[in-house]
């Protein structure tokens, strides 16, 4: 367990098309990737009691950023891990869950009520916006060549 | 992540409970439950993904633009949200899809029917079965958990493949769009999918063989009504709405019945019908067709079926696994039919003034969508009504009925979550589709 690379996978504000893309490519890699990564968070995987972030190696991050409560969890994810890696569109560019930083002014009217009754934060952010990014895997969903190849490139990170 | 022993004061009278978020769901949920004097003071099942505003977004979008964005409202339920959305197009435009193009669009479902309730099944599910955390934390050196473990990949692997051949990809599949698909697959590479469909028959007969002897209770102690689109083959894509109150209801009066109920602390809003509980998905198809299911899927059930229709809730687990194999048994026997691919091309639409209505099953239940188009092809309105929003309400009692009942039964906080969540589980419920909406009037109904 130890040698194992500890890896985080979280999910913000996006349709998690990257988390269900690599569920799929967990079928042909699932005995590999289970025998050197540790998933220390991965809410699809498992339940997760711990209130604190724990140390990572890799944090995956999927989704844009659209309230303060989740620029404090990116936060605390990043001072945690060592390489984080933005992954699909709404992580890497913001789109296309930051759709209503292009509305105008009738479809904002329409939208307020809810962005304050909720506190969202008044514009959606990508995940550079917030915190130093290390890789990226761009697409929507991820570029499944883009991910196997950061995944290679880590996944003996502890042997390194 | 929630802390079960946050609260310092705990006694089996009174105590909290918070979960924050809910692990192995699609999506975001939190449920906070306070119990005073042993009984449910407040108990609130939320919804607590964040809106995109989708329904807001497509406004003035090209309708050919249409399905590829609305696919992004949910990963795993994507294409389902892109056959609704072209379905509600094309009839609103009266496009009448080829036969090819139908049988591809099923095929592609099928594949999203097999990997999705395989997600749901083994990776979501499962684990609650063995007691364990985890599929991850199955033990290689268990038979049946290695099994189960090899299973749950070479499953979702064979739905995977089908929908990549046909769509280009599992996952917002680049191909469809309205009239037929921009690619079309070879007859070849459909006739090599053919071995490992067959294989996938035996694969999930072992987790239905588990299911069935593995049958958890909760009955539905109120009265409550079952819907589902309806069809012959059992589609998922076709037919009319039936009700478990015996109605027959036309796609698109579908919205007539269904009444929005605002839920001041989700994010998302919950539905009735006629006024009564509702729910939705496989449980529901089961109850409502199980007639129609493949003669393969019914010969190899045998007595299986008797148990439908049932009221407990946890066998919509049973019945996601019998629509994988239905799904299999129908793919087979459309791949062992087809003899050519025709290269047919997608008709040039021409737009007018309309208004298109939708309706599929989608993997969680049925899916409405709506749009009103102006004479240039653009939308000037959309509704959109997803599966998890109308099971909102009818969770929430049952999550109630769970609670009251292990009350009375003195059982620990720690069981109750455990019980709640195994719940919630069974619903597999997809908060990415519930929170895509816009709502604005929260004092409404």
């Amino acid at each position: 367990m130890d040698n194992k690379i500890k890896v985080g996978w979280f999910s913000f504000t996006c349709c998690e098309d990257s988390t269900i893309i690599f569920t799929e490519l967990l079928n042909q890699n699932y005995k590999l990737w289970l025998s050197k990564i540790n998933f220390v968070h991965a809410r699809i995987f498992k339940r997760d009691d711990s209130q604190e972030i724990k140390p990572m190696d890799i944090a995956f991050v999927e989704g844009a950023i659209t309230s303060d409560r989740q620029e404090e969890k990116l936060k605390k994810i990043r001072r945690q891990t060592k390489i984080l890696v933005a992954i699909g569109s709404c992580a890497v560019l913001g789109a296309p869950a930051n759709q209503r930083n292009f509305f105008n002014q009738r479809q904002l009217g329409e939208i307020k009520p809810i962005l304050e009754k909720f506190r969202y934060k008044e514009k959606v952010l990508k995940v550079a916006d917030i915190v130093k990014v290390d890789e990226i895997v761009p697409g929507c969903p991820m570029d499944e060549k883009k991910f196997m190849e950061i995944i290679n490139k880590y996944i003996n990170f502890n042997q390194v | 992540m929630h802390d079960p022993n946050f609260d310092l004061t705990f006694n089996n009278d009174n105590f909290d409970i918070n979960l924050e978020e809910i692990s192995k769901i699609e999506g975001a949920a939190s449920l906070s439950i306070k119990i005073r004097n042993k009984k449910i003071e407040d108990l609130r099942f939320s919804i607590s993904e964040w809106k995109r505003f989708y329904t807001q977004a497509v406004v003035g979008k090209p309708i050919a633009a249409v399905p590829s964005l609305l696919s992004r409202i949910c990963g795993t339920c994507s294409n389902a949200h892109l056959l609704c959305a072209i379905e509600a197009i094309e009839k609103g435009l009266s496009i009448t899809p080829s036969p090819q193009t139908i049988i591809l669009r099923k095929l592609l479902y099928y594949g999203l029917i097999i990997r999705d309730h395989a997600l749901h099944l083994y990776i979501f599910s499962l684990p609650d079965y063995f007691g364990k955390n985890s599929i991850l934390d199955f033990d290689e050196k268990d038979p049946k958990e290695h099994q189960f473990l090899d299973d749950a990949f070479s499953l979702k692997e064979i739905g995977n493949q089908l929908s990549i051949i046909v769509g280009g990809r599992s996952v917002h599949a680049p191909y469809p769009t309205i009239g037929g698909f921009l690619k079309l697959p070879t007859l070849d590479q459909l006739k090599n999918l053919l071995p490992d469909l067959k294989n996938g028959r035996k694969i999930i007969w072992r987790l239905i063989d588990f299911l069935k002897e593995n049958r958890w209770q909760e009955k539905a102690n109120f009265p409550l009504i079952f819907s589902a689109l309806k069809s012959l083959d059992f589609s998922f894509l076709e037919g009319k709405i039936y009700t478990s109150a015996g109605q027959i209801i036309e796609e698109q009066d579908l919205r007539n019945h269904l009444k929005a109920k605002i839920i001041p602390y989700s994010q998302a809003r919950g539905f009735l019908f006629d006024g009564q509980y509702l729910m939705v998905g496989a449980l529901a198809r089961l109850n409502l067709s199980k007639e129609n299911l493949h003669p393969s899927t019914k010969s190899t059930l045998g007595d299986l079926l008797s148990i439908f229709p049932s009221i407990n809730f946890y066998d919509n687990n049973l019945a996601q696994a019998i629509e994988i194999l239905h799904a299999i048994d129908q793919s087979i026997e459309m791949i062992e039919n087809l003899k050519t691919i025709n290269p047919e091309i997608p008709p040039k639409i021409t737009p007018r003034k309309t208004v298109g209505v939708g309706v599929i099953e989608a993997p969680r239940g049925t899916l409405y969508h709506q749009f009103f188009i102006n004479e240039n092809g653009l939308v000037e309105k959309a509704e959109i009504i997803v599966p998890t929003g109308q099971n909102q309400i009818v969770m929430e009692k049952g999550i109630s009925q769970i609670v009251e009942r292990l009350l009375k039964e003195n059982a620990s906080k720690e069981k109750i979550i455990n019980e709640v969540e195994k719940f919630i589980r069974a619903f597999d419920p997809c908060m990415s589709c519930a929170a895509h909406f816009l709502k604005v009037k929260w004092r409404q109904d």
